[in-house]
């Protein structure tokens, strides 16, 4: 077999299906969303949005809410993402930079919550956060964001931490600086890769969230973007128009976010799991 | 980004070599307990207390729509679960079958994409980005978006399945009992093979190019090279992310619940799906959290016996 030949066959051929199997659905969605009635009525399927329109837009963002699921969802998601950034960075920074007693300990507790099924707390919370006044309040959310974002991330924060060289903190120290002063004036600067890959991960974890959203919220003023998502998929006479560009609206962020820190995110999440 | 020979894994490496220094630190007191402190507090109450919590109610009637009969009935939850509830063990079987399908699946074609994207060609980079992208797709959007796709009216699956005359009839994917585990678990699949890429290629990037150097003066063939060099070095990897995607499968319940519901007729109902419809529509809570125990100790069961048959790690020491 000649060297081009092969070459087709074992990398550009499946590439090519596998490309095409990632993106149809986004193209399909896409399609969908522009045109008029989602397809529905027309005779057969359409592969290009004819006839063309933009009023499935209209009618998601205004009609069905979804500037209302979209503003409570980026709230929601900014604030648990800052939360759980700062917490983050701390923890990671003492388990790199200390040796402490119940450190081992401390590790295996966080590594552990990545085997606590979020269901299971899903009736305790809801309890705990009925006593607290918390239910129909967004606030619930963000902590719930944040406790379940914080232990992978703080994994992650440590192998970032760890990568760095400590030389550079303690000369700062020697001179002086705080190890306050130290910490934000020479290693926050080089740790701006891991920040970004950390807050990219919490933002876009809490921008998925879906049960504790669905058990917590019930008022539709409160409604983040996947629960709005469910309410348009339940509804009995479903616009697929309306529900395609619903999509398309909650696709956006993520993707967006996702294509910038992509590379960042590999290295995180090798850095964090393999090695960690 | 797009052409470099490593991307993704150079710009942290280039910050500095992996410090020694580093990860010695040194004692501080109660510096690094304060911290740890907020994580600390955060975890215990948000996460450790209502575990116990989980306890305690699976030992009582606790139900939402029939208060009066809230009390402590001691293990009687656990028992009629296990001698007279015949969808807690067809929802275990099919959590089985649900697990064991997508970690397989997504392990060999995440492990294929891995070795292609390992591969230097052109815009390598963009690839990578498109094809890990529906990893950040959340479960309650993959349902709408393939609801479109296979929605039988409207849908491209069954106009293109019709017209490449290999069914005549409209199929209902995710209605129709004969179809719905597989589509369901091909919707899953899209998500869920980036995350085995994502952590294969970190582990295949990692093995020095050199390493292949000999064995290809051998004249080793590809496929010997991959059986014998290539899959030993990623088994740390394999093992690590098979367990992890095992969990995470396990518990996956965003897309089956707004998908199927479990539906029809409790075929796609897997444990979790049992367990957020207690919780959620009938408020069953002491029910529903006798449930999530039996779950839990299945799958710290499960893990524990698979990282000791696998003897994970012991290739490092």
């Amino acid at each position: 077999m000649s060297g081009k030949m092969d070459r087709m066959l074992t990398l550009y051929l499946p590439l090519a299906l596998y490309t095409g199997f990632t993106l149809f659905p986004f193209y399909w969605a896409t399609n969908i969303s522009l045109e008029k009635n989602g397809g529905l009525g027309l005779s057969g399927v359409h592969y290009l949005p004819t006839p063309f329109t933009l009023e499935n837009f209209v009618q998601a963002w205004n009609g069905m809410g979804f500037y209302i699921y979209f503003r409570n969802s980026f709230l929601v998601a900014i604030v648990s993402m800052l939360f759980t950034v700062v917490f983050a960075v701390l923890t990671g920074y003492a388990l790199s930079r200390y040796k402490f007693r119940g450190k081992t300990t401390f590790m295996l507790l966080l590594l552990s919550t990545q085997f606590i099924p979020g269901v299971m707390l899903l009736i305790p919370l809801f309890t705990i956060f009925q006593g607290m006044g918390l239910i129909n309040n967004l606030f619930s959310l963000i902590i719930v964001n944040t406790i379940f974002q914080l232990p992978f991330t703080a994994i992650m924060m440590r192998g970032f931490i760890s990568q760095i060289p400590f030389d550079l903190e303690e000369s700062a120290m020697v001179d002086g600086c705080s190890r306050l002063k130290s910490m934000r004036l020479v290693l926050l600067p080089v740790l701006i890769p891991g920040i970004i890959a950390i807050a990219a991960f919490a933002f876009i974890g809490s921008w998925n969230q879906f049960e504790f959203a669905l058990m917590f919220i019930s008022k539709q003023n409160l409604f983040t973007v996947p629960i709005g998502l469910q309410y348009a998929l339940g509804e009995f006479n479903i616009n697929y128009g309306t529900l395609a560009a619903g999509s398309i609206i909650a696709l956006i962020p993520v993707v967006l976010i996702f294509a910038y820190v992509q590379k960042y995110l590999v290295q995180g999440l090798s850095a964090g799991a393999v090695k960690g | 980004m797009a052409q470099s020979g490593a991307p993704g894994l150079e710009p942290i490496r280039s910050i500095g070599p992996i410090g020694r220094i580093g990860q010695m630190g040194r004692r501080g007191g109660l510096a690094p307990y304060i911290f740890l402190a907020p994580t600390l507090v955060l975890m215990l109450v948000f996460i450790f207390y209502p575990m116990l919590r989980v306890f305690y109610y699976s030992l009582r009637t606790d139900d939402l729509t029939q208060p009066y009969l809230n009390g402590f009935i001691g293990l009687k939850n656990f028992v009629t679960i296990l001698t007279k509830d015949p969808l807690f063990w067809s929802s275990l079987s099919i959590t089985g079958r649900w697990v064991v399908s997508e970690v397989v699946l997504q392990l060999c074609l995440g492990l294929g994409l891995a070795l292609i994207l390992n591969r230097a060609f052109k815009f390598r980079g963009l690839y990578r980005a498109v094809v890990f992208a529906p990893w950040a797709v959340s479960g309650v959007l993959i349902t709408a978006i393939w609801s479109l796709l296979l929605n039988p009216f409207s849908g491209p699956v069954d106009d293109l399945l019709k017209k490449l005359g290999l069914i005549h009839a409209s199929i209902g994917f995710t209605s129709d009992p004969k179809t719905v585990f597989w589509s369901v678990v091909v919707a899953e699949l899209w998500r869920g093979i980036p995350f085995f890429t994502i952590m294969l290629l970190a582990a295949l990037q990692s093995i020095p190019g050199e390493f292949y150097e000999s064995a290809r003066v051998d004249g080793a063939g590809r496929w010997r090279m991959f059986v014998s060099m290539t899959l030993p070095q990623l088994k740390d990897a394999i093992v690590l992310s098979t367990l992890l995607r095992a969990v995470w499968e396990f518990n996956n319940v965003d897309m089956i619940y707004t998908m199927t519901d479990g539906g029809p007729a409790n075929l796609t109902t897997t444990l979790p799906v049992y367990i957020m419809n207690e919780a959620v529509n009938a408020q069953n809570f002491g029910y529903g959290s006798a449930l999530t125990i039996i779950g839990f100790f299945i799958l710290m069961l499960f893990a524990l016996i698979y990282l000791k048959l696998s003897r994970f790690g012991e290739g490092e020491l």
